[in-house]
């Protein structure tokens, strides 16, 4: 793979904001299916930002079944836009949706961008062995398929494998991952998952694909989440505090697990240096931090690849649930996707958790003064990265 | 030169006819001499295009491994391992011939082709002791 040009993107910085935020039916949500869930959110977040459906006139979103997702999509909330994206990348999709729809507000192309994401994936009566057995046809992976890993936890398996070795990281620094963010869960009423849970419990837990245990993975879980966003001249007008979108950026190296070249080091260390080259911040600014947290592992992978820690030191870094509430970094406030919700595609919740820190909505596990935060989005298995920052008016 | 070299057709099914004949092949760069793997038509270290199929020596090293576990009645427990190939290239596969749990990262592996029942190749690993060592390759 060829080494990347890092774009300047630093006149972008702050151009846009988002303006509104919603999630809906997150858990488990009997009844709906992924439109039903992602037009529901779209509803609630365009009107948290003070607008109409008629002031939407750029939309972004995708879907891990539908290859043209964005089409019912504009056709089922009836909105006429002049900036579509449909790019699918994964989890991490809705975070790399921004930077192209800053270029699009920015250069006079649109004025409102919805970023929507509804899934059914709980309650979907499609069984999982039925979606597999489609995307083995449509999406085939023939140099990995055969030998059945049991995707994607086999992929973050090998990673964890392969951190373990290099640096010594051990099952009990996994668990803390999953153990802060139940503590984090238990302050937010919208997680799925807020029973006590302890490193014994997931060390303990039903092994899935070593060294990973089932609380070592995210849950399976319905939602709908949706963002709109503005050029920053005219949030300023609308209801809530504007957060700002500082940083943003995207990096992809691979498709499959055995063509990562490093499976401790992943894209996140190219995505995270450009967004905060565009944003002129650093990890040590950051007040909260999301992570996208699909298995225990990528929360220490993309803590060092964001410059958190230092390589290979995220296992002690995260020990004593130094990332838990009142812990030294405020890691995946809303329980994340192991604890909170994770509908298939997890990313548009890091930006949703991260906007309502810095709006000061993070009721009993609000961050107090969180002034900047960073979103982060994983896709794939370990495939796509995407990494946005965002400030509030003050960090302009 | 086995057909597999010829610039063109789909490099997957070349692949996949050779191995399917029990020949485990990978491809190196006629521009920068790099081993590469999975198959495919260009070169992703430097674009070249024409990419040789070669008998690798089929040896190489556990780069990270999993147990994936599965209900006894459906089979048991089973390894899925990244191997780094001698000639510098990665792949999936699994080891076989020990316990799943006892595959090792930096173990050395030798390969070898299974052909199923129904005509399939598959390319599979075993711990390279003085007892197994004949990789599937140098055959």
């Amino acid at each position: 793979m060829r080494p990347a040009r890092t774009p300047d993107n630093r006149a972008l910085r702050g151009a846009c904001a988002i303006a509104g935020v919603a999630t809906f039916g997150c858990g488990e949500a009997h009844g709906h299916d992924d439109m039903s869930l992602l037009a529901q959110a779209a509803r609630l977040a365009v009107a948290d930002a003070g607008l109409t459906m008629d002031d939407i006139d750029g939309i972004a979103t995708c879907s891990a079944g539908a290859s043209m997702w964005v089409m019912p999509a504009i056709e089922h909330l009836g909105i006429n836009a002049n900036y579509i994206d449909g790019t699918m990348l994964g989890g991490s999709s809705f975070i790399a949706h921004l930077l192209p729809a800053m270029r699009a507000l920015a250069s006079g192309q649109c004025n409102a961008v919805l970023v929507c994401y509804g899934s059914a994936q709980r309650t979907s009566t499609l069984s999982r062995g039925a979606i597999g057995q489609a995307r083995r046809a449509l999406d085939p992976q023939p140099y990995e398929q055969p030998y059945e890993p049991f995707m994607p936890a086999s992929a973050y398996a090998l990673a964890a494998s392969r951190h373990m070795h290099q640096y010594g990281t051990t099952r009990r620094q996994l668990a803390e991952v999953a153990v802060a963010a139940r503590a984090w869960a238990q302050l937010n009423p919208e997680a799925f998952m807020r029973e006590p849970l302890s490193i014994d419990d997931v060390l303990n837990a039903r092994m899935v694909s070593d060294p990973l245990s089932v609380r070592d993975c995210c849950l399976v879980t319905d939602g709908g989440g949706a963002l709109v966003l503005v050029r920053s001249d005219r949030a300023k007008d609308l209801p809530h505090k504007p957060v700002h979108v500082l940083g943003a950026a995207t990096a992809c190296w691979n498709r499959q697990i055995s063509s990562m070249p490093d499976l401790t080091v992943t894209a996140a260390s190219q995505s995270g240096a450009q967004a905060y080259a565009m944003a002129g911040l650093a990890a040590k600014d950051m007040d909260v931090v999301a992570l996208y947290d699909a298995f225990t592992i990528n929360t220490l992978l993309f803590l060092e690849d964001l410059g958190f820690c230092a390589k290979g030191e995220a296992g002690p870094f995260v020990e004593g649930g130094a990332i838990a509430p009142g812990g030294r970094l405020a890691v995946n406030t809303n329980g994340g996707g192991l604890s909170c919700v994770h509908p298939g595609m997890y990313g548009i919740y890091t930006l949703i958790e991260g906007v309502r820190q810095l709006r000061g909505q993070g009721g009993e596990r609000q961050v107090a003064g969180a002034k900047l935060a960073l979103c982060h989005g994983n896709g794939g298995t370990l495939s796509s990265q995407a990494t946005a920052i965002l400030g509030t008016a003050e960090t302009l | 030169m086995s057909d597999a070299n010829e610039p063109t057709g789909n490099a997957h099914q070349a692949w996949q006819r050779a191995l399917d004949e029990g020949r485990f092949l990978i491809q190196r760069c006629g521009g920068c001499a790099q081993a590469v793997f999975q198959p495919r038509e260009l070169c992703p270290h430097c674009g070249h295009g024409r990419l040789a199929f070669e008998a690798p020596a089929g040896t190489g090293t556990v780069y990270a491994t999993t147990v994936v576990r599965r209900k006894p009645a459906e089979g048991g427990d089973y390894n899925v391992a990244l191997i780094d190939l001698d000639e510098g290239c990665r792949l999936m596969s699994r080891v076989e011939g020990v316990p799943p749990a006892e595959v090792r990262i930096g173990q050395r592996v030798a390969a070898r082709v299974q052909v199923s029942k129904d005509g399939k190749g598959l390319v599979l690993f075993d711990p390279l002791t003085a007892a197994t060592a004949t990789p599937a390759g140098a055959a």
